[in-house]
């Protein structure tokens, strides 16, 4: 077999192993992170604190009943829920997780594809994400799963923009659209959050309407669509979709941290260019996505949902010109000088 | 490899591209346009241009068709399945098309010589060789058809919109309508 392509499915399985791992610990940290908001114990019968629940919760789903109402559109019904996967674990190749590492006399990126094209790529894959949940919606013949789902559409469609247009400001300075360049551009200047304060919280708030996460939940309100688009799905079919939720939302952390909090890597600290660099670069990217999923929970819980119209004008008429000011505000600083490009 | 991927999502492309034209739903022909979008993206890249690849992706599969969707899923075009065109409508329509379609072929290949720039080197492929071409040699043309696509959206709007009509977007404080008249549903749903 050829090596590099062994290398390269190396590098994919341990990012697939980080990212098929969130939706269990995130379900747990989720419900304890309830509890703890709300001040009342959360799951703490299965295991100590309750860590075993998620297991508890994987088996359930397994071995439920798996009904499919009569009146669905088959094709579509069943091959929505795995499209709901595809973005996060397709979009992982693009993350950068450590320093270029030299094992074995081979010296490879830790990137599994170091495209020329990074983020735009990612970008483009993450906006596929949008048909699981409209064919969803459309496929399951329920009027609340169909306005779930329209909801779920116009909302990624309105707040890409903001993301997109808060993204590329990162990218002028650096002068590149690969993301391992980023991470370089930040440790020769620091940190993008700094320079870039307000493309980082376009970013932060387009990110929650993306993952329909509350304040942004709108296509799942159960208050109003009883579950939204999934509302005719059960046992392992749904629980696709929960790991598709919390996948999508590791994968923008990724993102976000890679683009603007220095990705695998910490100020004044240089990791060596072997296997030690390379844990301790997963460790730190790990981490910073686990402080993201961390901040996911906490507005979650303590944040009450939009309603749709306030939803639409915000990102509309506030974070899209927002993202532009800060685009524009990039460029002049970049041209003046004031901002260094990376190669200059 | 390469030939393996290529077969793979040109007889993808092409497959799914026939569904478009010959399926009864518009749901699924427009998920396949999806699917032919996405397979020719993968040829892009395959034919060194990724960037072209990943703009296919991102302006047409991930916003554009979505909004065909978004069309096709609120009008409920479903039950206008039927409803097709008259047979003679038809053939006129297919003439018309196969005319336009001859036509250009003609002008395309009238001109023994194809006005090209020189060879596509990798400098003119990537996004900087892209970018500056767009940006300098292209500004007229590109800054036109932007023109073009906006006054293109300002005719959508101002066509869809009855004549008469106010504005119905909700504000913040709008009144809750009057129930004795029911919720405003469609035309199809209330018959």
């Amino acid at each position: 077999m050829n090596p590099d392509l062994i290398v390269t499915l190396v590098k994919y399985a341990v990012m697939f192993a980080v990212f098929i791992n969130v939706a269990p610990i995130m379900v747990w940290v989720e419900r304890r992170g309830a509890g703890l908001i709300q001040d009342r114990p959360g799951p703490n019968r299965v295991g100590p604190f309750g860590l075993f629940q998620p297991l508890a919760d994987a088996l359930k789903f397994m071995f439920k009943e798996d009904v499919t109402p009569a009146l669905v559109d088959k094709p579509l019904y069943l091959i929505a829920p795995v499209l709901a996967l595809m973005p996060a674990f397709t979009t992982l190749v693009l993350i950068p997780f450590g320093p270029t590492i030299t094992v074995g006399g081979r010296t490879t990126p830790l990137v599994v594809t170091n495209a020329d094209t990074g983020v735009l790529l990612f970008l483009a894959i993450s906006s596929l994400g949008v048909y699981s949940l409209v064919m969803a919606g459309y496929a399951s013949n329920n009027k609340f799963s169909l306005i779930g789902s329209i909801r779920a559409s116009a909302q990624l469609i309105s707040y890409e923009l903001a993301l997109t247009v808060s993204v590329l400001a990162v990218l002028i300075p650096v002068n590149s659209f690969r993301l391992t360049d980023v991470v370089a551009y930040q440790q020769r200047y620091g940190w993008n959050c700094l320079p870039q304060i307000l493309g980082c919280l376009v970013f932060l708030i387009a990110a929650f309407a993306e993952t329909n996460r509350l304040p942004f939940d709108l296509p799942e309100a159960e208050s109003e669509l009883i579950a939204g688009f999934h509302t005719e799905y059960g046992a392992m079919r749904f629980a696709l979709f929960f790991q598709g939720e919390y996948s999508n939302m590791a994968a923008l952390s990724a993102l976000g941290a890679t683009l603007f909090f220095g990705g695998w890597s910490l100020p004044f600290i240089h990791y060596p260019h072997n296997l030690l660099g390379a844990v301790l670069g997963l460790l730190t990217l790990v981490a910073k996505i686990a402080i993201a999923m961390a901040v996911f929970v906490w507005v979650r819980w303590t944040f009450p949902r939009f309603r749709y119209d306030q939803l639409m004008r915000l990102g509309w008429k506030f974070l899209l010109p927002l993202a532009i000011v800060n685009l524009i505000l990039v460029a002049a600083l970049t041209v003046a000088g004031v901002l260094k490009p990376l190669n200059p | 490899m390469e030939t393996l991927i290529f077969v793979i999502f040109a007889a993808l492309a092409v497959g799914s591209g026939v569904v478009v034209v010959v399926h009864r739903s518009p749901i699924y022909a427009t998920l396949s346009l999806v699917l032919t979008l996405f397979s020719m993206a993968v040829l892009f890249v395959l034919l060194g241009a990724p960037f072209v690849g990943a703009v296919q992706i991102l302006v047409y599969a991930g916003a554009i068709v979505v909004l065909f969707l978004f069309v096709i899923m609120l009008l409920n075009v479903q039950q206008e399945e039927g409803a097709h065109a008259r047979r003679s409508a038809q053939l006129v329509a297919a003439i018309l098309g196969a005319i336009v379609f001859l036509g250009m072929f003609w002008l395309a290949f009238r001109q023994t010589t194809l006005r090209a720039p020189g060879p596509l080197t990798e400098e003119l492929v990537s996004l900087k060789g892209l970018a500056s071409a767009l940006f300098t040699d292209y500004l007229l043309p590109f800054e036109i058809v932007g023109l073009l696509l906006l006054v293109a959206v300002i005719g959508a709007t101002v066509a869809a919109r009855r004549p008469g009509a106010e504005t119905n977007a909700p504000q913040d404080d709008y009144v809750a309508e009057d129930p004795s008249s029911g919720p405003v549903l469609p035309r199809e749903v209330r018959s």
